[in-house]
This record gives structure tokens, sequence and C-alpha cells, in this order.
């Protein structure tokens, strides 16, 4: 098959069959050099992205949300277009009809609606509710078919966090589909899918399947609407590279359009927009200046894109993030890197727009990353602490070279995998259960097996983990059970047809199931086996605090007596997961993230015999406690190295922040240190980081005098957000975290 | 052999080239009014390591230190143990581990002489320019660092030099020149380093009930340490 619109592409498979990841590899032009090419921001850009401050400030200024349209449903045709400055807008098409209004998207849950518009001083329109009354939501659907126990266990915080009364999220079309092929030939292909069911027997699975089609084909033909409304036809394939970037974009702003999804990340388009650019540079249509017009101007279209939340969410993932993560860097299969120029442009838009939370910018770092991109990724995060890094040595010999990370740490086949958003549960407040016999003294319930509370005295550790194996038994096949429900419903409810639109037919599918603690009950542990641990009971004898004589091992020191603790729990934990069956199949995988949810999480569990008080924050994702290490900043990186990807396929979460005095004297001796230890951390397997440089007191002057910074960001765990959006607790919670400082 | 070591710092990157682990030696034979590390003063305290303990914690960070990274012995005073910390470098360089001492080179034993054959680079404080200030704040004449220097200097050992920067003590233009002039005359010295004096070391010595002779003194400004930089 051939296009006008391909003309100069080298040919490959990629025409005959939807295989974006082909058409990059035989048309891509790897870029070893280092950043001096990359142009700045031009008058245009600086006169637009002046506005797109003045209108997060005023949406500062408003609490947090500038406007919502509670007259309208959002879909993907449902509002006129908008615009920020449409003589200035290279990249068109917002959400709603104007910037920063946010939608509606009762689908996930009529409640939830509602109470995000209260929560802002809005009301939802009596229009919506009545369109909504004889509808069911994936929320309805969930809870008419929760057990008793669910509910129970979701009550008492021992799993939170779920996707039943939200979007699920963590799903990434392959929106470059979008681009390369026009939407009338993913139309037809996915015709010729549905026809092809012709041969299969019509069970349950076969039927969903074909229904599922119907749909996606159908949104597929609104996206095309969608972008008519703008003035664009996508039925074809773009024909340079402001089309290639728009169409990407069309694709996924008719996702976040049709879905709220928690997470909803945009895959890895850099390299892809790369060769539209090269083409046109080449052809003398383009300048370096324009291609990074280009891309800041998708980037601040990515900036401006809204959910509205409850403040429950809020609570759980603070700072208003959308994880619209783009992946950049990585090596492809063959040796090359997958580095291209427009890998650099996406990281320069953090100094021609500013810095910012959004996108989530993801380097995939492997040791044999050219040196001149390593040096510009380690000088961007000293500059802005706005990119995160996750191990691509660890993760191309499972998923490829065309993967992608939905929400923080999430890595699938962009197009080929999907998966079953789960959140996580508390293990540190079930080994409190367990010690009690299957009583929450946090909230009075009494759940689980139920047994005697252990025996006064010193805690023994054999006893207390052949207990707390009992707990963890009955947890991890309650969740997978729970987790089924959710996406059963997700599916039958608020199916993302969207999304699915620009995946394969036939799509793997993971489960990702969540723990949050980890450190929390690693010390515990290690202080009942090295230390006296004397459990202290109420007047009821139920166990609500400990007496802990004695120093033990912590995690973070890189104390193997410690540290395999930790590997060993997040083993038991995922081989205990793969016991129970999921819906469609799906893979169980097992996340250690947390979000900022370490606060919500701590506030719900009581003391622990690490020392840590009731309701204290846990660290956040796979972190050491906080100021639990005693050997410097390495030492913490290798403890949590030590945990095993190949137990956590769904990622592990470590979020570092260091002084800049401590990172070396000069710029280029911090620059230096921080690719060593980029690829010291990495060559030891170790999967997800995210860096700050920056001191506590700067934290501190904004915590006390937020209009000072207004644009300040900061990483906190797999994600970045603007320190200011994060409430009160959260930003105390990041302050008191270990800030790497040598004396 | 067995060492008393103060701690160690896994991530080192301001003593020596790159990323370094840095061991901190328990004891000391001066008693700086500048210093920073008032508890590895004593020559008791600490904990007893061996030398292979030692590497093998070290090597753990191999993967971090890159091609210029490596070990540093600092303390304390290492030449206090220089029997130790040459076995300690000796194992390094069987793992292929650069090996950097820090010191204020107030000894220059037949032992001292035996670990620098080990010793791939010296950073070597300087700590005034001139007797007086040396026998006032420090406790030794000047006579014993020069010497060392020398000694460095004749076996070509690669070598940083180095000065804490004290407000009203040695921050002038004078100070600096005097300090490039000691430098001039030994080739080995290869790089010069200033680093400002700094007080938050004050909660060490509260903690510890002893005075902070210099406790009252200003830390240089930035503007100060950039300029007085400039004249090396």
């Amino acid at each position: 098959m051939q296009h006008e619109n391909w003309k100069g592409f080298a040919q490959g498979v990629w025409q005959e069959e939807i295989n974006v990841r082909d058409f990059i590899q035989n048309n891509y032009k790897e870029y070893t050099g280092d950043a001096s090419f990359l142009a700045g921001a031009t008058a245009r850009t600086d006169a637009l992205m002046e506005k797109v401050q003045a209108l997060f400030a005023e949406e500062r200024k408003k609490g947090g949300v500038l406007d919502i349209d509670t007259e309208t449903v959002t879909s993907l045709t449902s509002y006129a277009p908008g615009y920020v400055d449409k003589d200035r807008e290279i990249i068109v098409g917002l959400q709603t009809d104007a910037p920063l209004k946010r939608g509606v998207n009762p689908f996930g849950g009529m409640r939830m609606a509602r109470q995000a518009c209260s929560a802002y001083g809005y009301q939802l329109s009596d229009k919506v509710r009545q369109e909504f009354r004889f509808r069911t939501t994936h929320n309805d659907g969930v809870f008419r078919a929760y057990t008793d126990e669910m509910r129970a266990a979701r009550k008492c915080h021992v799993i939170t966090g779920l996707p039943d009364a939200y979007g699920r999220g963590r799903i990434i079309g392959d929106y470059r589909r979008v681009a390369l092929y026009g939407v009338d030939r993913l139309i037809e292909e996915k015709e010729k899918d549905k026809a092809a069911l012709v041969d299969c027997d019509f069970n349950e699975e076969t039927v969903r399947l074909s229904e599922e089609l119907f749909k996606q084909i159908t949104f597929l033909g609104y996206m095309k609407e969608m972008a008519a409304m703008y003035g664009f036809d996508i039925s074809r394939p773009a024909a340079n590279a402001r089309e290639a970037i728009q169409w990407t974009y069309f694709g996924y702003l008719a996702s976040i359009k049709e879905q709220n999804g928690a997470a909803m990340s945009l895959g890895r388009v850099s390299s892809f927009f790369d060769i539209y650019i090269e083409r046109d540079l080449q052809k003398g249509i383009l300048t370096e200046e324009e291609a990074q017009e280009l891309m800041d101007d998708f980037v601040i279209k990515l900036r401006l894109a809204r959910h509205l939340r409850t403040p429950e969410y809020n609570e759980l993932f603070g700072g208003d993030p959308m994880w619209i993560t783009e992946v950049v860097g990585g090596m492809g299969e063959d040796g090359r890197t997958l580095v291209t120029k427009s890998s650099f442009r996406m990281l320069n838009t953090l100094y021609t727009l500013g810095s910012s939370p959004e996108p989530n910018l993801t380097v995939l770092w492997s040791t044999a990353l050219p040196e001149g991109f390593k040096k510009f990724c380690a000088k961007v995060s000293a500059d802005t602490d706005s990119i995160q890094y996750e191990n691509d040595d660890v993760m191309r010999p499972i998923y490829g070279d065309d993967y992608a990370i939905a929400c923080c740490v999430s890595a699938m086949k962009v197009g080929k995998q999907m998966q079953f958003f789960g959140a996580r549960c508390n293990l540190a407040k079930l080994l409190l259960i367990a010690i009690n016999g299957g009583y929450d003294a946090t909230s009075g319930m009494h759940i689980g097996p139920q047994m005697p509370v252990m025996d006064g005295g010193k805690l023994d550790f054999d006893a207390v983990m052949e207990r707390y194996e009992i707990y963890i038994a009955w947890l991890m096949r309650l969740y997978v059970n729970t987790m089924n429900v959710i996406h059963y419903m997700h599916d039958k409810y608020a199916y993302e047809k969207t999304q699915m639109a620009l995946h394969d037919t036939e799509v793997g599918r993971f489960m990702a199931f969540g723990i949050a603690g980890l450190s929390v009950v690693v010390d515990s542990l290690s202080a009942i086996k090295h230390a006296t641990v004397l459990p202290i009971k109420d007047a009821d004898g139920f166990i609500t605090d400990f007496e802990t004589i004695g120093g033990f091992p912590k995690f973070g020191n890189d104390d193997d007596r410690v540290d395999l603790i930790a590997k060993d729990m997040t083993h038991r934990v995922i081989t205990e997961l793969r016991k129970t069956p999921t819906y469609r199949g799906a893979e169980h995988t097992l996340s250690v993230l947390t979000i900022t949810s370490n606060v919500m999480y701590g506030k719900h569990t009581g003391a622990t015999p690490d020392g840590r008080k009731a309701s204290a924050p846990f660290a956040p994702g796979a972190n050491p406690m906080h100021n639990r290490e005693e050997n410097g900043a390495l030492a913490s990186l290798n403890s949590v190295a030590k945990i095993d990807y190949n137990d956590c396929r769904d990622g592990i979460s470590n979020t570092f922040s260091i002084t800049p005095e401590t990172l070396g004297k000069t710029e280029e001796e911090r620059v230096d240190n921080l690719v060593a230890i980029l690829d010291g951390y990495f060559a030891k397997k170790a999967h997800h980081i995210n860096v700050n440089v920056l001191n506590r007191e700067t934290l501190m002057k904004a915590y006390e005098n937020p209009e000072d910074y207004p644009n300040l960001t900061i990483r906190v765990s797999g994600y970045a957000v603007n320190f200011n959006k994060l409430s009160r607790e959260q930003q105390r919670e990041v302050i008191s975290r270990t800030f790497h400082e040598a004396m | 052999m067995t060492g008393r070591v103060h701690s160690f710092q896994s991530l080192g990157t301001v003593d020596g080239p790159g990323v370094r682990f840095v061991v901190f030696m328990q004891g000391c034979n001066l008693r700086c009014k500048c210093c920073h590390n008032p508890d590895t003063w004593s020559l008791t305290g600490g904990t007893e390591y061996e030398a292979e303990e030692v590497v093998r914690r070290a090597a753990r960070f191999r993967e971090y230190f890159g091609r210029t990274g490596g070990i540093t012995v600092s303390g304390g005073e290492p030449l206090l143990q220089a029997a130790f910390v040459r076995e300690v470098f000796e194992l390094c360089h069987r793992e292929g581990i650069h090996t950097c001492l820090d010191t204020s080179g107030s000894l220059l034993t037949d032992e001292v002489k035996a670990l620098l054959d080990e010793t791939d680079r010296v950073l070597l404080d300087i700590k005034y320019t001139d007797e007086a200030r040396y026998t006032a704040h420090v406790g030794c004449g000047m006579t014993a660092p020069l010497a060392f220097l020398d000694y460095l200097n004749a076996r070509a050992i690669p070598t940083t030099v180095r000065q804490v920067t004290i407000p009203t003590v040695n921050d002038t233009e004078a100070d600096v020149q005097a300090l490039k002039e000691i430098v001039a005359a030994r080739p080995c010295v290869d790089k010069v380093e200033l680093l400002p004096f700094r007080k938050i070391c004050q909660v060490k010595y509260d903690n510890l009930g002893i005075p902070f002779p210099f406790g009252d003194l200003p830390e240089p400004t930035p503007d100060r340490m950039q300029m007085l930089k400039n004249l090396l």
C-alpha cells in the first residue's frame, strides 16, 4: 500500500499492517550529539505562553478550578471548538470550548460528578442529572456486585484508592497511528477484525469483543468529526510535521474528552515526530526554530489538559495531575539509540516554556545512551526538577523497544498492551491486623480470619511471620476478586473506546496491584527480628502500640539483613496474588508506588514496631523511611535496587532529593556526578528514580510564601507536581523527607 | 588488620574526583579551630573494621564510580592509622578502585610513605601559609605539611591542595597569592580548591559539650568566595 503523504519514507511492513514500530525503525535518524543545536523560544511562543501563565494564575486564584461546564456531558463532539489565542496557535484543540474550563464526566459515577462540582462552588445541572437518571454508571455497577467483605476492606482502608468511583486510566492509545495512517485506514482495519469474528464461537468473550469493536469504530468516526470542527480532515495520513503532531494530539484529545481516567499517558511520540520533522527540514520547509515551536505548542496543549476531580481523589493523587507521561530516549533492539533530536526538543520545552509537572517527562535510561543526551538530561534535572528516569536496560528485554510508561512506572507495549489499574493495599496496616488476630484498631472493625490477639511479651519473629502469611494470603485473594469486579464493570459501563480503537484488537492485559508501606513493614519486621519489640495493649486487650528496645538494621543503608526482607516481601505478595485468577486472563503485576497517598495511608494506620507513630505518613513508594539512612545517598539507592523488578513488573518507585552542594561544586561536576549516579543505580538493575536537586529551605520558603513560587515543580512519587497544588499536609510530608546532604 | 572508623558516606562528590565512597577514620592529632568533624578527634571512639570489610563495602558502589570516582579515606587523620589505610588501598587496587587520601600531611613516617605507594591522589590541606597561624590555629607547625608536600612532589603523586577560607583569618587576596606561591613550586599539585568555612557543625560541638573555637566567625559570602577563586 502507498499513500502520497508517505513520500520520502522508507518502505516496510508498516504499509501493509498497522505497525508504528516498523515505521520508526525503518525511518528514524539517531542522534548522538549534544544539545548545542537547540533553538530557544520564539516571540510567538513567549506571547502565547504569557497568556497561558495568566490563565494558570487565574485558576490558582479561584482555588484550583477556573471554570466548569455543568450543562454538558463531556464527549468528543459536545463542545464548540476552543482556543487560547487562535491567531497564534499552531497546534489546536481544547477539551471544552475554553481553556482550563473543565467538563463533567458522570460515566464513572454520578455522585462523584456532583461532589466534584459542589467542591468548587458549582452545581451539576438538572439536565445532566436527568440524562443519567436511567443509566448505570461504572460506580453503580461495582457497588451492586461488591461483597460485604470487599466493602469492609475498602472502608477500613486496608485496600484503598481503587478505581471504583473514577476512571481507571493507565491505558495508552497509540495516538501516533492517527498521524501515520489517518482514521479511515484505522476504521478499515477494525472492520476487518470485526468481520473475522465470524469464525469464532460466539461465547461471552467474543460477544463482548464484537460489541467493543463496534464502539471503537463508532468513536473513530466521532474523532474525525471532532477534528473537522477545528477544520482538519484526519481521515487521511498526516502530510507534514505540523499535521503529524496535530493528528496525534487529536487522538489524545479525543481520549481525554471521552474519559477521565486517573492517568491518561501519552506514550512515546518524540522520536516518531522526529521522522516528520527531519523530512520537512530536508525539504527546506521547516527551520530548527519552527520545529521547536511545534513541540512547544504541542506541550502547551498538554499543560492545559484538566479533569474534574473530587477532594477525596486529590487526597490520593495530590497536585491535580494528569500523568501525560511521555517517554524519551532508550535504546533499540538493534543497538542503535532511539534518541533523536526531538528527544532533546521535548526536554527543551522545560526551558522554552519553563519547568512544569506536565507532561510527565520520563527518560528511559540505558548505560549505553549517548553521553551528550545523558548530560543534557542531568542538566535539565538539576535545573528544573521535572524529569524522572526508568531503566530501559531492565524493561527493554521484556517489552521490546516500543513500550511506554502509563502513569508513573507502568510499562506496556504501545498499542499492544494495556492494564487494569488497581491502586494499592496497605501492608503495614495488614501487619497490625494480623498481630491483632483480625481486628483493625484504627477503624474498630473486625476483618479477615478471626484468631486470638498475639500473646503479650516480646514478639517472636517466626510467630509473627506465620501469622502475617495467613493474612497476606487472605488479603491478596480478596484484592484480586475486588479488582475483577471493578474491571468487569469498567469494561461494561465505561469502556475506553477511543483509546482501545488505537490498540491492536488482540491486546495483552495486565492487572496491576500495588502495595503501600513497604519500608514501614520491612523496618518493623527487622525490629521484631533484631531488637526487642514489646506490644502494648489497650483496655480491650488489643495491641495499639509497641515499645521497641535496642537498635535494628533499617532499610536504606545497603544492609542485607533488612534489605532482603523487602525483596522477600514483594516476592511473597506477587506469589499470593497469582493464586487467584483475573478477569480476562490478565497477567498479575505488582507496583511499589504510592503517588501522594502515603500520607493518607499513614493517617489510617496505627503505631508500628519500627517506631513510627500512629497516623504518621509512610515513606512514598519504595523509599526508605525518612531520615533513617545513615550511610548516605548511594547506600539508600542500593537498598531499593535490591527489590526484584521481576516481582514488581508494575514498577518500583524511588524519589531522591539531594542538595546542589552535595552533588558537586560546579555545574559541570554536578552534571557528571548525576550521570554517574544514574549509571550506577541502573547498572544495579534498579527500576525508577525521581530526581530533585534542591534545598529543603526552598520548599520551606514556598510553604510559607506560595505566591513567590508559582511555578516551583518537584518530583514526588512517579510524577511531578506544582508544589503549591499539594495540600498543606502533603507539603509538610514532602519537606520532612530525606534530603541527601553531606556534612 | 583492623582500623577505627568513624563513619562511611556512600556519596561523596566533594572529596576527590567524581563520585566517591568516603571513609572517615577515627582519631586526630590536630585540633584545628575551624574543624567541622570534632566527633572524629578521639583516638578511642569509632568502630573497628577489618580492612577487607571496608573494601567490601566500597566495592558495592563500584557501579557509581564511572571513569573518575573511587574511594577517599578522610578523617580524623588517616595518617594515624597509615598501615591500615595502606591495606585498604592495596585491596582497592586489586579491585580496580581508584584511591584518594584526604590528609593534613602532619606526619611522614615509614608507614605513611608505604601508604603513599598505594595512593593515587592526595588531597592535602594547606591550612595557612605561615608558621604563626599554623601554630595558633592548628596545633602543629608548618614545617611538617610542607615537608609532606615536598615528598609528594619528589614522588610525583597527583595532589589537590585545599584550603578552608575563613573570614578575618585567611580570606585576603594576599592569602591566596601566598598559597599560589607554595603550589607553583611543586608541580605535583594539579588542582587547588578553596572551600568555604561552614558552621553547620556547631551542633556536633554542642552534642560533645565543647566550644567551637571559630564558632563566632561568619561564613564567607558566595561573592567573596568567587572573587578569591578567580585569583587562582
